[in-house]
């Protein structure tokens, strides 16, 4: 198989081959869920474990039912409970852990580049699952997944990405990953949200929602962080609603074929009203569900499981 | 033997005696009982002066000591390094100047000229007793790591330090701007770092150097890092300000896109910046806008710098690497002469401080170092002479090297440690 990668540290590290690579094994353990009884033996006695210094209950819980579904052990670290709050490294905490026998680590850390620091440290594979704004590399595969299933080829689909560019790994992932795969992304969010230079990752940018809404196959929305009407980056709620959100009276006018998908968890009534949720166009919840393959694929494809995986 | 007053070199041999220049002419010949130094093919120069180091003593001496870090400096080609007053506690007393002052001469290396505080504690709130400190040897001032945020204070720094004919060192930095750990632009928006954007710099700067002119005393702009900086100073020269600059052998030799790696070893305040802004600081050095060039020496245990990106502290060593570096970022690349860049680690910076000007001249106190242009090195782990080894420059071949320096009857040679 196509993919000569250690670790999974970002989507950047990828090439259109080796995302495909990803997916296409992704659909084999996509088909493994929905038999009767959704376990394969492909990782039987490998260990990893999910570290998660930020909190996350979809993410950390996808990737232990993965590694559960593989038949590998996984154990969750929990962040209130460890030694990272009485001070010690986060080196330190990892090399413990790598001591105690773990195949693999999968991390979230609020510190970009994070995981990357521990994989020029560590000996186990890595697993980014979210390092600060930087990437998300696992969401943009199951985003990708997603999206193929429902379109198939991916080559010449517009997709728009709205909300909180500037705090959000999963729109640079899913414009890294999407742009690879043939798509056209454009991002939309207030300037105080979009970082400078993000059009040099192969995006457009737009600050007016309706001026490319409609133009677009997919909507991926952000979710918008509160913290950011504190740092005085937004007026209010309400306003990012009104000028960012996907409204009622937006959806109103939009192509039932265009396709909505959220990386979860969603706002209600920031940047969707809840009447998304009944459209059958949404497909957060096909996301939820693709993301489980996905995270097997990867954990496969990195721990090294023996051929006939399925 | 390089003459950086008068911008030439010459074939001359040099005679020290006691500690002190007895001749300097062309073949002067062996005489007997007098040590050799065998400088074939080899450059003597003023030995360099260091506006801008951490020595870290008192308070973090796990990172470095005055030893440890005049020695690394001495051994690197800077005879007198500038030790910034960032301590804990900060230098911002005539007993802690004078704590200074003793340490280095105990310890027999570099001379080490003190830098006060202007405000008390560093704080940035009240006056600190600039007096007292000049009195004790207190060569200049700074709150180096923090910029002086209140306005009305700066003025008044700026004013009372003109009692003393004492240079401000100012680290210009807008906190309100400068929160992200990386130079803001493309490069942090795909790594996902947070920008800290130039304007940060520039426009602090920009106050200071109108102080400047306002009350009519000396300031000198400290590691300037961006374009934007250096057009605020041609300006403010322009004008006839008493406005001085530096800038540090890393911006020179490097940007922003070394930042992939997310290797701690390259995060330093102000960050590393665009290609854009690394070829102006040339043009700067070049045409003089940016008048000397210092290294910054910050060391950190690597127990900190083993860290991720954002939470390690900001700073490298720079001593051992500094000559090397600016000899290939300025006179290979031929943006200055080999006389021109001495001159720029020593008799400027001299100058700026209004100390005495070193010089290889018969009578004076020998104040030199050798270096060899030919020198092809790498920077290896173990020969690091610091106490700490956070650079980004480890394992990196390097050409041009200081193979010796002699400060009175101090004289070390690279690879011979002294005792």
């Amino acid at each position: 198989m196509n993919f000569p990668h250690r670790h999974l540290l970002g989507i950047e590290q990828l090439s259109r081959d080796e995302i495909v690579t990803v997916l296409d094994l992704a659909r084999k353990f996509r088909e493994v869920l929905d038999r009767p009884i959704p376990v394969v033996p492909a990782l039987r006695g490998k260990t990893v474990i999910n570290l998660f210094f930020e909190p996350s209950t979809r993410t950390a819980t996808s990737f232990t039912l993965a590694a559960s579904r593989l038949s590998c052990q996984c154990v969750n670290f929990s962040l209130a409970a460890s030694s990272t709050r009485k001070g010690e490294s986060l080196l330190d905490t990892c090399r413990n852990i790598e001591a105690m026998r773990v195949d693999g680590l999968v991390i979230r850390h609020a510190v970009p580049g994070a995981p990357h620091f521990l994989a020029r440290h560590l000996r186990a594979f890595i697993v980014n699952a979210g390092d600060g704004a930087h990437e998300h590399p696992t969401q943009a595969l199951l985003d990708a997944f997603t999206l193929r299933e429902r379109f198939g080829d991916l080559s010449g689909l517009k997709v728009l990405i709205v909300g909180d560019i500037a705090h959000s790994r999963v729109a640079r992932s899913n414009i890294l990953c999407l742009t690879r795969l043939g798509a056209r992304v454009y991002v939309c969010g207030p300037p105080t949200l979009i970082p400078p230079g993000i059009e040099q990752l192969g995006c457009e940018v737009f600050y007016r929602l309706d001026r490319i809404l409609r133009e677009v196959n997919v909507v991926n929305m952000l979710r918008l962080q509160t913290e950011r009407m504190a740092a005085g980056m937004l007026p209010s709620t309400r306003e990012y609603r009104q000028l960012y959100g996907l409204t009622r009276e937006r959806l109103a006018g939009l192509d039932p074929a265009t396709v909505i998908i959220h990386p979860g968890p969603v706002n209600w009534g920031v940047e969707m009203d809840y009447d998304v949720a009944e459209l059958p166009q949404a497909l957060i919840m096909n996301q939820v569900k693709n993301g489980v393959a996905v995270r097997m694929a990867v954990l496969y494809l990195l721990a090294g499981g023996q051929e006939e995986a399925t | 033997m390089i003459d950086p007053v008068a911008g030439t070199a010459r074939r001359l041999d040099v005679l020290v005696e006691d500690g002190r220049i007895s001749a300097v002419a062309p073949r002067l010949g062996p005489r007997p009982g007098a040590e050799q130094i065998d400088c074939r093919d080899c450059f003597i120069a003023p030995g360099f002066i260091d506006l801008h180091c951490h020595l870290r003593e008192p308070g973090r001496e796990e990172a470095e000591t005055i030893a440890s870090g005049s020695r690394a400096a001495l051994l690197s080609g800077f005879t007198q390094v500038c030790a910034m007053p960032n301590t804990e506690p900060p230098i911002d007393s005539e007993a802690l100047v004078r704590f200074v002052g003793r340490r280095a001469e105990d310890a027999g290396f570099a001379r080490v000229l003190p830098v006060g505080c202007c405000t008390k504690g560093r704080q940035g709130r009240e006056l600190a007793e600039l007096g007292g400190m000049k009195a004790a040897g207190a060569v200049a001032f700074s709150d180096d790591g923090n910029w002086i945020e209140d306005a009305g204070l700066m003025r008044r720094v700026l004013e009372y330090a003109k009692t003393f004919d004492a240079v401000v060192m100012s680290h210009c930095e807008l906190t309100a701007l400068s929160a992200g750990t990386a130079n803001e632009g493309p490069v942090s928006t795909r790594l996902g770092l947070h920008g800290s954007p130039w304007p940060a710099e520039a426009a602090a700067a920009a106050r200071d150097v109108m102080l400047a002119e306002l009350t009519g005393s000396r300031l000198h702009v400290c590691h300037v890092s961006c374009a934007a900086t250096v057009d605020v100073i041609r300006w403010t020269k322009a004008r006839g300000a008493s406005v001085t600059a530096e800038t540090c052998p890393h911006y020179l030799a490097l940007t922003d896109s070394s930042l992939e790696t997310y290797d701690s070893n390259f995060r330093v305040n102000p960050p590393l910046r665009t290609e854009a802004d690394r070829r102006a600081l040339l043009s700067a050095v070049a045409d003089g806008t940016i008048d000397c060039l210092a290294t910054d020496h910050a060391p950190h245990p690597e127990e900190t710098k083993a860290a991720e990106f954002d939470s390690a502290p900001t700073g490298i060593i720079g001593f051992e690497t500094a000559f090397a570096l600016l000899y290939e970022t300025l006179v290979l690349k031929k943006h200055i002469t080999l006389p021109g860049l001495v001159a720029r680690l020593s008799t400027v910076p001299a100058r700026i401080l209004g100390v005495t000007v070193p010089a290889v001249v018969e009578g004076a106190e020998a104040n030199l170092v050798v270096i060899d242009p030919e020198a092809t090195w790498t920077y290896d782990r173990s020969q690091v002479a610091s106490q700490s080894h956070n650079s980004p420059f480890l394992g990196r071949t390097l050409r041009g090297r200081v193979k010796a320096t002699m400060l009175g009857d101090r004289l070390v040679c690279t690879g011979h440690r002294p005792d």
